[in-house]
């Protein structure tokens, strides 16, 4: 057995000199409820344990005096439910973190392991990127920006680089009229993984969507963007022809594998209908905002 | 290998230990420390046989370093009763049968102990949830349930 050693830092700068200097057989520890699983597996053994919940940054919630938030990388889900204006102006969000796992899973969980871990099922990513959110990201040469659908390469693999740690999600301002959500399907009622996942955030202003983003989530090697979609809602009064048409994106974007929680056929399809379920919720809480 | 020293707060009490660095607290905890209340039951966060509260948070003890503890505050089944006199939510549990092998009884208590000091009138729904990560293999889960309730109106009451 390798010996594997455990740092906790404080700043971000020590963290990402460690990072960069272990070159690759370090690994990031959040909370740790990919990483430990992983490392138990066998399928994992890092050499250095690079624990980010010292620093302050990566467990703070902050909301910006133009109305935006920066979530820490490191926050956990039940950290962000606590957070007493986070759910109000990002319900969507909030709830798709919320769904990973249990509570316990939750006191630790955070939507920065579960981007990183770069599962294409990972039920906050496709929230994220309907929210517009930005990471920033810092490594051995500074900082970078990137949205979150830019961050995941495929199955368990980033576009981050090596000793490149996310720090935060920038999340926007919200317009008023607007309103997020998230819906997975399941074969169970909890504690099992998205066959499909949609994150949908809307602005409707006098009935018009003025503004839309789509992010689909389990059925393709990464978690997806689908700009057509959002296209087939901006400019309508959610009609059906454009919820249909809408649904036919999300249909068309799909590259699921088949396996023994969905079929191809029925994961897309699935994605379809649940375009439109999310699409629902997203108004409603639009309407009232 | 260099073993860590850690210094944290076990049910109360100041606790130093030394551990591996990747080494589990659940390792720790029933292995160096002898608490071995707490259990396993599968290692990878899904049974919440292994859960306790870390500064007050329910966590799965198997997913978090041992080392992670360090200054922080522990609170694991052995500190659940005040000597004999058991926490109302155990003395429910042996009254009401909500449990058999008892291998997930200390994850349910400390988990059901969690989600009454947070909100002491939940509804049937909210326990259930709330106790959606701790698995039991033999009682059904209503007896649980209906003790988490029974306790949770006793103990309202008692504090009116
Ligand atoms: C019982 C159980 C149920 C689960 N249910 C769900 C579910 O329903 N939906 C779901 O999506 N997931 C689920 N998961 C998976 C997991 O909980 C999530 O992916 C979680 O968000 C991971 O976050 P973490 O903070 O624990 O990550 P960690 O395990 O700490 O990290 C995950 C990976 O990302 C890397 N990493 C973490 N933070 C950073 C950073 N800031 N910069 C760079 N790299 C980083 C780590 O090195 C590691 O490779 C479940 C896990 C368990 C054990
Ligand atoms: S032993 Fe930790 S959740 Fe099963
Ligand atoms: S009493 Fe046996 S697992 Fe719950």
């Amino acid at each position: 057995m390798t010996d594997t050693r455990y740092l906790a830092p404080q700043t971000l700068d020590e963290a990402v000199g460690a990072f960069a200097a272990a070159a690759g057989a370090a690994r990031i520890l959040a909370g740790g409820t990919d990483l430990l699983v992983q490392m138990r597996a066998g399928l994992l053994r890092p050499g250095l344990i690079i624990d980010i919940k010292k620093i302050e940054e990566m467990t703070a919630i902050v909301e910006e005096p133009d109305g935006g938030f920066r979530v820490g990388a490191a926050v956990s889900g039940a950290a962000l439910a606590e957070h007493p204006r986070f759910g109000q102006v990002w319900p969507g969000v909030l709830e798709a973190v919320n769904l990973i796992g249990s509570t316990q899973v939750q006191g630790r969980a955070s939507p920065g392991g579960n981007l990183c871990n770069a599962s294409p099922a990972g039920d906050s990513v496709p929230a994220m990127i309907a929210a517009g959110a930005v990471v920033t990201v810092q490594g051995p040469n500074g900082r970078r920006q990137m949205p979150v659908e830019a961050v995941p390469a495929g199955p368990g693999r980033t576009n981050l680089t090596p000793g490149e740690i996310l720090v935060s999600f920038a999340l926007p301002a919200r317009p008023k009229g607007s309103g997020d959500a998230y819906l997975r399907m399941i074969p169970r009622t909890e504690m099992d993984i998205a066959v499909v996942g949609v994150g949908v955030s809307l602005t409707i202003q006098g009935g018009t969507v003025t503004a839309a983003r789509v992010g689909l989530g389990a059925v393709a090697p990464t978690v997806l963007l689908v700009a057509d979609a959002a296209d087939a809602l901006i400019g309508s009064k959610l009609d059906d022809a454009a919820l249909e048409a809408a649904a036919a994106a999300c249909r068309a974007a799909c590259r699921p594998i088949d396996d023994k929680r969905g079929t191809i056929v029925y994961r897309t399809k699935v994605a379809g209908v649940l375009l439109k379920r999310t699409v629902a919720i997203a108004a409603e809480r639009a309407g009232r905002a | 290998m260099a073993k860590l020293h850690v210094a944290t707060t076990i049910n109360g009490e100041p606790m130093e230990f030394l551990c591996d660095p990747g080494q589990s607290l659940l390792d720790a905890l029933r292995g160096t420390l002898g608490l071995t209340g707490t259990k396993e039951g599968c290692g990878t966060g899904d049974c919440g046989a292994c859960s306790i509260t870390l500064d007050g948070r329910l966590v799965c003890s198997c997913l978090m370093l041992a080392a992670e503890a360090e200054g922080r505050e522990i609170a694991t089944i052995e500190g659940m009763a005040a000597g004999e006199d058991l926490h109302p939510l155990q003395q429910k549990f042996l009254e009401m049968a909500a449990l058999q092998c008892g291998i997930c009884t200390p994850g349910m208590l400390i988990a059901a102990r969690n989600l009454l000091e947070r909100n002491p009138d939940p509804t049937e729904t909210e326990v259930r949830f709330w106790l959606a990560g701790n698995l039991c293999r033999c009682t059904g889960y209503d007896k649980i349930v209906r003790a988490v309730m029974e306790t949770a109106e006793e103990m309202r009451g008692a504090a009116r």
